[in-house]
């Protein structure tokens, strides 16, 4: 009895194991396998469903498109948590990831960029700005962290969003008293504030107040006053719109009505259901990408998005979309094929990426170009919110 | 002035944890448990008002009125299915059971609503109050929030002094079994408990959301945490006590954040608890029981 039973376990692990390999792979290889992860539910489900819905629009019209070039795409979802995004990853990795474009925010993407460092797997981020994401840099503490040689940006890293930022404030002639609210539990807002203190030292640009929140933060009424008291005439916010919907609000309260500056975590604002949207009036934000610019590409793209998702896209929307046509592009250039493994192509994008003559012209920018540091340069611009809707500045 | 503007800062946010507490407190005081879902009940009725005064346009006045409806329906739900049951059962079960209640919440209003933040609108229509020429503004959700938190105090005060219902509350605190050979019902006086102190939560919860108007399934986790340090820093099972609980702990907080760090106002809120434990074990207005051994 006792051996029968032993026997029975035995069977039992086995067939359990069997249907786990059959179901692992269960799915047809039709093209390059492109994982992406990002907030499809939770506090910046916003990002997430913008990146999900462009990237998955892109992946249509090029497997439309005349070429060797095919793409499936999976997209996870993290709940903007890093621990949650990990095991995203490695669902990716059970399907067959060949290439990761993700994570959507800085946080998670720190953690995720480490696991396919380790393994070897390209990264292209739409929208995590953080150095952390990339690594190669020294810390405050003058240690160097190591660069993650596979992982590249889509958007601006945070120091030349906080560099760019004060350089726009500065240049535009916006402001001479600035206050900053930054939250300093976070790693994205924490980057930007830093390199955005050190440019407007450089420019004269006279800080008066620094007040910081963290992520649990909603009574924003002692460094508003406290900002509001120091006479300052902008306030730059390096954080996320949820918080800034809040700031926005408790400003009106105590009736302050300086100038709102904000970074790429401003965009959404308008979208939070039933924001009153007259409190962002005349809110600036730097972004790299607005959806009334005249030129082809981009009218195309809002046009063809709006029919399929029923609402304007944002900028994490227009960098996924750039993200899938620069692996198009960068797998066309090294003929890369599905049946390759991810190493293979790590090694094979991570050389076109950054070589001397590869530029890619999105809707983000034109002649893009990466850098070891992996890092893209391209010019920033502002727009500025005018009767509910982005205008360019 | 800013000093002031501080300090009426400080009693307007600790009047929300001050009313929060009141329930906790209730609940403590006469059912001998800690409702840990108390914070989640919170949320709920914030999402119920949310969702009458903008999906079906109603009178936001009348919104709270629905909100209270259904979380005392909620809390009597919530009392029949998960605590009743567990009435002889150790305090610690009754525990571990309001931690699960208080996910199982969450998760619900993770399902129901989603969790893109909403934006809640404030049910207070009239303008701040602005004195000293602009220079010192209370807000009017300030106002009545403090009011309500009064109020509500004043009223619960005298149920539980005057009414019969008040009385059977009070017996059953003191003697569960004693108040049941008196004739007293106290499974009805324990569920009437939940129902006041549900209801109680609905009104904190639009009034927090008024005041800070994001609205996310865990909208009422961190107040619900803090109020319950107010509670106990008050002395808990004392009503008065979770008022001055509350408002003493809004201040630290604020003061915390303007004159010390606002990474450390958090920190600080709890230090303070730990001290006043240190010191005075029942709290600052809780009564001191000798244990006979």
């Amino acid at each position: 009895m006792k051996n029968f039973k032993k026997v029975l376990a035995v069977a039992v692990a086995a067939v359990m194991m069997a249907a786990c390999f059959a179901s692992c792979n269960g799915e047809k290889q039709t093209g390059i396998r492109v994982g992406g992860i990002g907030p499809i539910t939770g506090g910046a489900a916003i990002y997430g469903q913008a990146v999900k819905n462009a990237a998955e629009m892109a992946v249509e019209e090029i497997n439309a498109l005349d070429s060797d070039i095919k793409f499936d795409f999976k997209m996870e979802d993290d709940e903007h948590d890093a621990e949650k995004s990990v095991n995203a990853y490695n669902t990716l990795k059970d399907w067959g990831m060949q290439i990761l474009m993700g994570t959507v925010t800085s946080g998670p993407c720190t953690a995720v960029s480490t696991e396919t460092n380790a393994d070897n797997i390209f990264t292209l981020t739409p929208s995590a700005s953080s150095t952390d994401v990339i690594g190669g840099y020294k810390d405050e503490d003058g240690n160097t962290i190591e660069r993650k040689d596979n992982v590249f940006q889509m958007c601006f890293s945070d120091p030349n969003q906080g560099t760019a930022s004060a350089q726009y404030i500065s240049e535009q002639k916006l402001a001479t008293k600035v206050a900053v609210i930054y939250n300093n539990a976070d790693n994205y807002s924490t980057g930007i504030y830093q390199k955005f203190d050190a440019e407007a030292k450089a420019r004269n640009l006279e800080i008066v107040s620094v007040g910081t929140c963290t992520d649990e933060t909603t009574d924003f009424k002692t460094q508003l006053n406290a900002a509001k008291q120091a006479g300052a005439d902008l306030v730059f916010l390096p954080i996320y719109y949820t918080p800034a919907s809040l700031i926005l609000k408790q400003a009106k309260d105590i009736d302050y009505a300086p100038k709102f500056f904000g970074v790429d975590g401003m965009d959404g604002i308008l979208t939070v259901e039933n924001f009153d949207t007259s409190l962002a009036e005349g809110v600036m934000l730097l972004t790299p990408f607005s959806a009334d610019a005249e030129d082809e590409k981009t009218q195309n793209f809002v046009k063809n998005y709006k029919e399929k998702y029923g609402d304007v896209p944002n900028q994490f929307a227009a960098d996924a979309y750039d993200c899938m046509y620069a692996l198009y592009e960068l797998c066309k250039a090294q003929g890369i094929t599905m049946d390759m493994t991810a190493e293979e192509i790590n090694d094979k994008l991570c050389a076109q990426i950054t070589a001397d003559d590869f530029t890619f012209d999105g809707l983000t920018g034109t002649g893009m170009k990466w850098s070891e540091s992996g890092e893209v340069s391209k010019a920033p611009m502002a727009v500025v919110i005018e009767n509910g809707e982005y205008v360019g500045m | 002035m800013t000093f002031i503007f501080n300090l009426i800062n400080g009693i307007s946010l600790g009047s929300v944890y001050a009313i929060i507490a009141l329930g906790y407190t209730m609940v403590y005081g006469i059912a001998k448990m800690l409702n840990f879902a108390h914070g989640d009940v919170i949320m709920i009725g914030a999402y119920v008002s949310y969702c009458a005064t903008t999906y079906m346009g109603l009178n936001p006045l009348l919104s709270v009125v629905i909100a209270m409806v259904v979380c005392t329906a909620l809390g009597i739900i919530i009392e029949g299915l998960a605590y009743k049951p567990l009435r002889k059962a150790p305090a610690l079960a009754v525990l571990i059971t309001a931690i699960g209640v208080s996910y199982f919440l969450q998760n619900s209003a993770l399902l129901i609503w989603g969790s893109a933040p909403k934006n809640f609108s404030s049910i207070v229509s009239f303008d701040s109050i602005s004195l000293a020429g602009g220079k010192l503004i209370i807000t009017s959700e300030s106002i009545v929030t403090v009011i309500a938190c009064i109020v509500i105090m004043i009223a619960l005060t005298l149920f539980i002094k005057k009414s019969k219902m008040g009385k059977a509350m009070r017996a059953v605190s003191e003697d569960k079994g004693a108040a049941e050979l008196m004739g007293i019902n106290v499974n009805l006086t324990i569920s009437v408990t939940f129902a006041i102190g549900s209801a109680l939560a609905a009104v904190a919860g639009v009034l927090l959301c008024s005041a800070y108007p994001i609205l996310i399934p865990t909208t009422g986790s961190m107040p619900g945490i803090k109020a319950f340090t107010a509670a106990v820093f008050g002395g808990i099972g004392s009503i008065p006590g979770a008022m001055l609980g509350g408002i003493l702990l809004g201040i630290i907080e604020i003061f915390g954040r303007a004159y010390i760090s606002s990474e450390l106002a958090d920190a600080i809120v709890f230090a303070v608890l730990i001290v006043v434990l240190l010191v005075k074990p029942t709290g600052l207005l809780g009564k001191k029981i000798n244990e006979k051994v």
